[in-house]
């Protein structure tokens, strides 16, 4: 039974690769919006915080597969169609976001105070402080939380089966509608996960012990 | 090394007129004035909550005081009840470069190396070269003996060393003046004598330091003026090896037999 797989292994490498990328992209689009929705929430200008609040509210209090047919079917009805794979890595880095908003916003609260009154005394601009001092610091915080939310978008790719982006789950549906194999096939599928999402929690420890040597 | 280079010319380096702090409803500072000379020591002593700290942070406006003036060599601010009271964010970093300030907590950056501590500001804040910076980072170190820590993240030093980094930190900076908010009370009793002596020699080499500290003896050694803060005002001042030895006031002769009998 095993050998006649070998067939689709180069399709389901490619279905890998797509996934891989499109979580890579999710991520890029994910950490722009969670760090601004973060540092929004801590604006000195109410509009900004309003909004951020409203994000992270609406974000994680409604389904992400609705979210992803709002981007992909909704869109068009305002003028703007996008390809199942653009419409996808936003809804999903929009969606990411909002939780990476919160997982910054409390590696936020972790710093000290004394950190930002020294870098005040010191003459150091509100700008400077965040990218140099407060952020690295928050950064190897947040790491552990990070990977899992890297982990759920790897995993929440699969939802793009929806919207015919031919990634795993859509590519294992195709060829079950053929074969008739579902356990074979849902199997392999799930296994693929599991070696990418290891790779990367392996990748967070790694990145983890390294930061450990500074940090106490 | 940061000798002030100006000449006592009788104009104060840092003048404070009737400054008044409130936080909401709660009046913190009354009315303090104060002026202190170039190279001159001047202690600040009082019970916890009587306005100490945030004297020292109006000084360099990490608070804005709510009524009254400022006055540090070009900079002056006045201040009014009622009033917007907005500084530029240019002339406040320009104030806080050159005035330096070393907290309770040391607060050195936990990510960088201490070599990076001394080096980071002066090179983001004033321009200063890598090399500069490291090259002056290299003597501040050698001068506190930890040179050879150069690599050490703070971690990896005992809290005298942390407290004497971060005052090499803030000459790194180059200020004209030092403000000190109880910089020993952290620390365990056997470390407070080496960043004491680092402070009298900076006292020694004429830094103008205002000094929040619990201790009497140190204040009596090394400050020629002692402020005795009590509810927002300053309830005696003298020169500190009278003031210290003599106080006039019930509430400071209290306060110093509390302080003098206080044993850890
Ligand atoms: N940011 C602030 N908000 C509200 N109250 C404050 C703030 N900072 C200081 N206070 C209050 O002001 C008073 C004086 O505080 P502080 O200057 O720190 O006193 P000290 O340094 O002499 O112990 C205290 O009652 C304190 O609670
Ligand atoms: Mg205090």
């Amino acid at each position: 039974m095993n050998s006649d797989l070998l067939v689709y292994v180069p399709g389901f490498l490619h279905a890998s690769w797509l996934v891989f990328s499109i979580t890579v992209l999710v991520i890029v689009v994910s950490w722009i919006c969670g760090l601004a929705a973060a540092l929004g929430k801590t604006s000195s200008f109410a509009p900004v915080r309003w909004l951020s609040t409203f994000y992270i509210w609406f974000i994680r209090g409604t389904p992400t597969l609705i979210q992803v047919f709002i981007v992909y079917f909704g869109f068009p009805q305002l003028g703007l169609k996008l390809s199942p794979f653009v419409a996808g890595v936003l809804a999903l880095g929009v969606n990411s976001g909002a939780y990476v908003a919160e997982i910054i916003r409390s590696g936020l609260t972790a710093i000290p105070k004394g950190q930002m009154e020294s870098a005040m005394a010191l003459g150091i601009s509100r700008r400077k402080t965040m990218t140099t001092i407060i952020l690295p610091q928050v950064f190897r915080i947040i790491l552990p939380p990070l990977t899992n939310e890297a982990i759920t978008c790897l995993k929440n790719t699969s939802l793009l089966s929806t919207i015919t982006v031919m990634e795993l789950t859509l590519y294992s549906q195709v060829l079950i509608a053929t074969t008739f194999r579902p356990f074979q096939f849902y199997i392999a599928t799930a296994v693929i996960y599991l070696i990418m999402t290891t790779v990367l929690s392996q990748l967070s420890a790694y990145l983890e012990r390294r930061n450990m040597r500074s940090a106490a | 090394m940061t000798r002030s280079e100006q000449p006592q010319d009788g104009t104060p380096l840092l003048k404070l007129q009737n400054i008044e702090k409130s936080f909401g409803d709660v009046k913190v500072l009354k009315g303090v004035s104060v002026e202190v000379e170039r190279g001159e020591i001047v202690a600040i002593i009082g019970g916890s909550g009587s306005g100490k700290s945030t004297l020292l942070r109006c000084v360099n406006l990490m608070e804005v005081p709510s009524a009254g003036r400022i006055e540090f060599q070009n900079f002056v601010a006045e201040f009014a009840e009622g009033r917007k009271n907005k500084i530029s964010g240019e002339h406040l970093r320009q104030l806080r470069t050159q005035i330096g300030m070393v907290f309770q907590s040391y607060n050195l950056w936990p990510h960088k190396t201490v070599m990076e501590n001394v080096m980071h500001a002066p090179m983001i804040v004033k321009g200063v070269s890598r090399r500069d910076a490291a090259e002056q980072a290299e003597q501040l170190l050698a001068r506190i003996g930890l040179a050879e820590r150069r690599n050490h993240y703070p971690s990896q030093l005992s809290g005298g060393q942390q407290q004497r980094v971060a005052i090499v930190r803030a000459l790194a900076m180059q200020p004209k003046a030092m403000l000190f908010d109880e910089v020993t009370s952290a620390l365990d009793p056997e470390l407070v004598g080496e960043v004491l002596s680092l402070m009298a020699e900076l006292a020694n080499e004429g830094m103008t330091m205002l000094i929040v500290t619990h201790e009497i003896a140190f204040a009596r050694e090394v400050s020629s003026r002692t402020l005795f803060f009590d509810q927002g005002v300053i309830a005696e001042s003298g020169p500190s090896k009278e003031l210290l030895r003599n106080p006039q006031s019930d509430r400071m002769r209290q306060f110093l037999s509390r302080v003098l009998h206080e044993t850890y």
